[in-house]
């Protein structure tokens, strides 16, 4: 196929909600009442929302509409650095909607729960087995819940051990959420820079690396896409000192069956189920993020876990250095099925995925090292790092470029991070992408960088093809309009 | 694997490529002292019919309706969700989309957010709702953080009879803190006991959750007003957002924060998530609140459109300084409530809770004539706690056998609650069964 991916087809217009509808309408079976009415002290009854009434075909049309306007993994490559935007089977789904897990309640009896226990027991183990990590909780809901997680680990160990500490080292090159969570725990983030290399040296850990440091939070690989190759050195420089060592297996999709997270010093990993292991990110969520730790950290996960004794399974709250609880119940169970599913249907060809995703993202770069500023030219992992700093020359910038991507059928890459990259272009292909896919991807790029020399005002301009051009973020946020 | 797209001779030609001779080499940069030595040791793929029958023997073991009749609540609610919601629900336009960074191309979700919040902010009265936040214990607690944050004040109060769970998570979230939380007891009528009130100084907040544990509808604004101090800030939450069908919302009670669950909007139990934080509070709070926001502005042609806003408050901007480290939304479990709240309408979630509320006063009353204790006397919405005689645990365990699950026990959460167990009944039940399930607990 020549023609780009990206065409104008026959989208259709959609008012909000409430610009629809006829009072009177319902788009829900009520049944008819069996009971007698019993009225409700007055002094409670309200007014009832002011929702709009509407019939079951306005709200399908409604949401089939407005879905069209969306642009998903199902519709095209989707090389969101550090977002793992991979391919999210649909027997996932089907597992995770079956009746007997998704209509049951989390406070059923032990006797009557053993299925949906049994999978939280043997998915722990499966997780700990693909990092090399010794226990596993998986009640934090999202990435950020495990990083918090994460911390009160790290408070808990230091104040069982009569030495709360109060700084954190969060090198540049870590998520934007590692500080956030390391400050709800109370810990003041030290920024440590990483080297010409894109790495942490040894040597800037150690120099402030202290008893007062309560450890380290390592993106690794980095958001470089960069393996830290000093890791286990690191590692052993914080544990010198009282510290511990936080991981952000965000990007483990990278290292799956090639890294055992505990032999190169890790204390605790948070894992992203929606990342690595194939869940849907659902337009921002229901994600779930898993928190892996040594024997050395076990004791203060959060309660309840699941134990197993004479082949029943039960949840137990008998672990009294527990920092307590994080979820209502379990964590988000639903998406848990689904990654579940997603080892079962891959067994040991998990390694083959990180292979591929490596394969894939060394692919890009290489094919595209000529026409972009290169961040670090050495191997990378699952992503590679470029910016925009040739394209400047023509007044065209990363976001230019990006938007201009849409135009050809492609979701942009995560564009200005990782900071330490100016103008950063970072681009995660997934091992979903098969060969000509990334060729069609890097021949967007290389007539998008033909365009900025030639016509910067089409890239200026873009995107064109979509139903909304770009949009006035500035004034959204100086005259915030959040309701209708 | 039908999910690896690469052929051998793909692989060889990208090989080629990259410079590199075979897909161990890719990764020769990394130091031996960091390789994994051994495999990968995990069971053997299965295909995906071997997934199916293996995924169905674990969910046959798990008691579900309609095998069985489930009087559980407790923050987790069964309430009928329509097929088009599923339906809608699983376009994988809205399911395999990523958070709405490049708003041109997902101004499905971004629309769909504005009216999830829209739709929250009229439901709970409150002038401004977030995209959500993962549970309703999650809200409390970062609604908690919140209010500590306005009142710029280092003790909260917490009601006795908010979920317990939630009560453990805020508890969770506040110990390195180093603030105080203070758990403010209950009446003999099931209400929260505010007469400690007076004698708390420099309260950040107060958090009381409507209708409460027991199921009791608390009486919002006697408790604002016995909120003195103007500094302190009322925080409602909730379990069953249903209930705000009917009742008074906390915003016109004077709710400063409104926030809770948002499971009965059409998302299903799930065995405990994943569930729905809704969050929502004065717009003088805005540049307070944690989580995401769905702003609506105009496109350069001026056509109206939806962008993510005032993200300055959070992480990724301000870093250490941000009002939550909260990242993502629950953004597909707010889409399905949308649609459902969209379902339901204004007329159908009057007529909904209504019956819920009905049906559980008729068992309540069944309960009654049948001789069994309701402890706490004030009015409930689909929940209620009854005491039942000592040896009822016998009972119980004999309803099981017989497929129906007779309420939750309390003993645990309240250990001087001892054979008292808190039903719930929404609109799934009829009838016939409310008057068997009587006549099972009284034989």
């Amino acid at each position: 196929m020549n023609e780009p991916l990206g065409t104008t087809g026959l989208v259709l217009n959609e008012p909000l909600l409430w610009e629809k509808g006829q009072k009177g309408r319902c788009g829900y079976s009520l049944p008819k009442s069996d009971v007698d009415a019993s009225p409700l002290d007055a002094k409670f009854v309200g007014e009832g929302p002011d929702f709009p009434d509407l019939s079951e075909v306005e709200i399908v049309r409604h949401y089939t509409r407005l879905s069209t306007w969306n642009f998903g993994v199902d519709t095209g490559m989707y090389p969101l650095g550090s977002c793992t935007m991979k391919y999210n089977p649909k027997t996932n789904e089907r597992q995770a909607a079956q009746h007997g897990l998704a209509l049951a309640h989390p406070l059923l009896p032990g006797k009557l729960s053993q299925g949906a226990l049994q999978l939280l027991y043997e998915l722990e183990h499966l997780l700990a087995e693909i990092t090399g990590m010794e226990a596993v909780s998986l009640q934090p809901a999202a990435g950020a819940h495990g990083e918090l997680a994460g911390m009160l680990l790290f408070y808990a160990y230091h104040q069982d051990h009569g030495s709360p500490r109060s700084k954190i080292l969060v090198p540049d090159t870590a998520h934007g959420t590692n500080p956030a969570s390391a400050s709800l725990c109370g810990y003041k983030s030290v920024g440590i820079k990483s080297n010409e290399q894109g790495v942490l040296s040894p040597e800037t850990v150690a120099d402030h690396m202290d008893t007062d440091t309560a450890g380290i939070m390592v993106t690794n690989p980095n958001t470089l896409g960069l393996f830290e190759d000093h890791m286990k050195t690191i590692a052993d420089i914080v544990h010198a000192k009282g510290g511990l060592v936080y991981a952000d297996g965000a990007n483990m999709n990278a290292v799956m069956g090639i890294v055992n997270m505990l032999d190169v010093g890790v204390d605790v990993l948070h894992l992203n189920l929606h990342k690595t292991f194939s869940t849907p990110h659902g337009g921002g969520g229901p994600g779930s993020g898993p928190v892996c730790v040594s024997k050395l950290l076990e004791p203060y996960l959060p309660v309840p876990r699941v134990v197993k004794a004479e082949n029943q399974y039960r949840l137990s709250e008998d672990f009294p250095k527990s920092f307590g609880k994080l979820h209502a119940f379990y964590g988000n169970f639903g998406v848990m099925v689904k990654a579940y599913s997603y080892i079962l249907s891959l067994g040991a060809d998990l390694k083959k995925v990180s292979q591929l995703a490596v394969l894939n993202a060394n692919y890009i770069k290489e094919q595209l090292r000529d026409v972009f500023e290169l961040a670090y030219d050495r191997p990378c992992m699952h992503e590679c790092v470029f910016s925009d700093k040739r394209q400047a020359a023509h007044k065209v910038t990363t976001l230019d470029m990006a938007k201009r991507l849409i135009d050809y059928g492609f979701h942009p890459p995560t564009i200005y991070f990782p900071l330490v990259v100016p103008g950063a272009i970072m681009i995660e292909p997934t091992e979903s992408e098969s060969k000509e896919d990334l060729d069609r991807f890097i021949t967007a790029c290389r007539t998008i960088v033909a365009e900025a020399e030639k016509s910067p005002e089409d890239l200026h301009a873009a995107p064109t093809r979509t139903r909304t051009r770009r949009l006035d973020e500035t004034t959204a946020a100086r005259n915030p309009c959040l309701t209708g | 694997m039908r999910y690896l797209p690469h052929t051998h001779e793909d692989i060889a030609a990208m090989l080629e490529v990259v410079g590199v001779k075979n897909l161990d080499e890719l990764f020769q940069s990394l130091p031996a002292d960091c390789r994994r030595q051994d495999d990968l040791n995990l069971p053997e793929a299965m295909t995906e019919w071997e997934l199916d029958n293996h995924i169905h023997g674990l969910a046959d073991t798990m008691a579900t309706p309609p095998a069985y009749q489930v009087y559980l609540g407790a923050g987790s609610y069964e309430h009928y969700v329509p097929a088009s919601v599923s339906y809608l629900l699983s376009r994988s336009e809205f399911v395999t989309s990523y958070t709405p960074y490049q708003p041109e191309i997902s101004q499905g979700t971004l629309q769909a957010i504005f009216e999830y919040q829209t739709l929250t902010a009229r439901l709970l009265g409150m002038e401004v709702a977030n995209a959500s936040i993962y549970d309703g214990a999650s809200a409390l607690a970062e609604a908690m953080l919140m209010s500590t944050r306005i009142a710029r004040r280092k003790r909260i109060a917490v009601s006795a009879l908010i979920h317990p769970a939630y009560r453990r998570v805020v508890k969770t979230y506040f110990e390195p803190t180093g603030y105080e939380v203070i758990e403010l007891p209950y009446t003999d009528a099931g209400q929260t006991d505010l007469s400690s009130l007076a004698s708390l100084d420099d309260l950040a907040a107060v958090a009381i959750q409507s209708p409460n544990f027991f199921g009791c509808i608390e009486d919002l604004a006697t408790i604002k007003n016995t909120i003195e101090d103007e500094k302190t800030l009322m925080v409602v939450c909730f379990t069953e957002a249903l209930a705000y069908g009917l009742l008074k919302s906390p915003g016109s009670q004077g709710a400063a924060i409104a926030c809770g669950e948002g499971q009965s909007m059409g998302l299903p139990r799930s065995f405990g998530g994943p569930y729905l934080g809704m969050f929502a509070s004065k717009m003088k709070y805005v540049r307070n609140m944690p989580g995401r926001l769905v702003g609506e502005t105009k496109d350069l042609d001026g056509k109206r459109g939806f962008v993510l806003t005032l993200a300055t408050r959070e992480q990724h901007i301000r870093r250490e300084k941000a009002t939550s480290n909260i990242c993502t939304n629950n953004s597909l479990c707010a889409l399905g409530a949308a649609m459902f709240m969209a379902s339901l309408g204004g007329t159908g979630i009057r007529q909904l809770a209504q019956l819920n509320h009905d049906k559980a006063e008729y068992l309540k009353q069944k309960m009654i004539a049948a001789g069994f204790k309701v402890p706490f006397s004030n009015p409930t919405f689909n929940e209620f706690v009854v005491g039942f005689p000592e040896n009822f645990k016998k009972t119980y365990d004999r309803l099981i056998d017989q497929k129906i699950i007779a309420g939750l026990p309390l003993d645990t959460f309240y250990p001087e609650l001892a054979n008292h167990y808190l039903m719930c009944v929404t609109e799934t039940k009829n009838r016939e069964d409310l008057d068997s399930l009587v006549a099972e607990v009284s034989s």
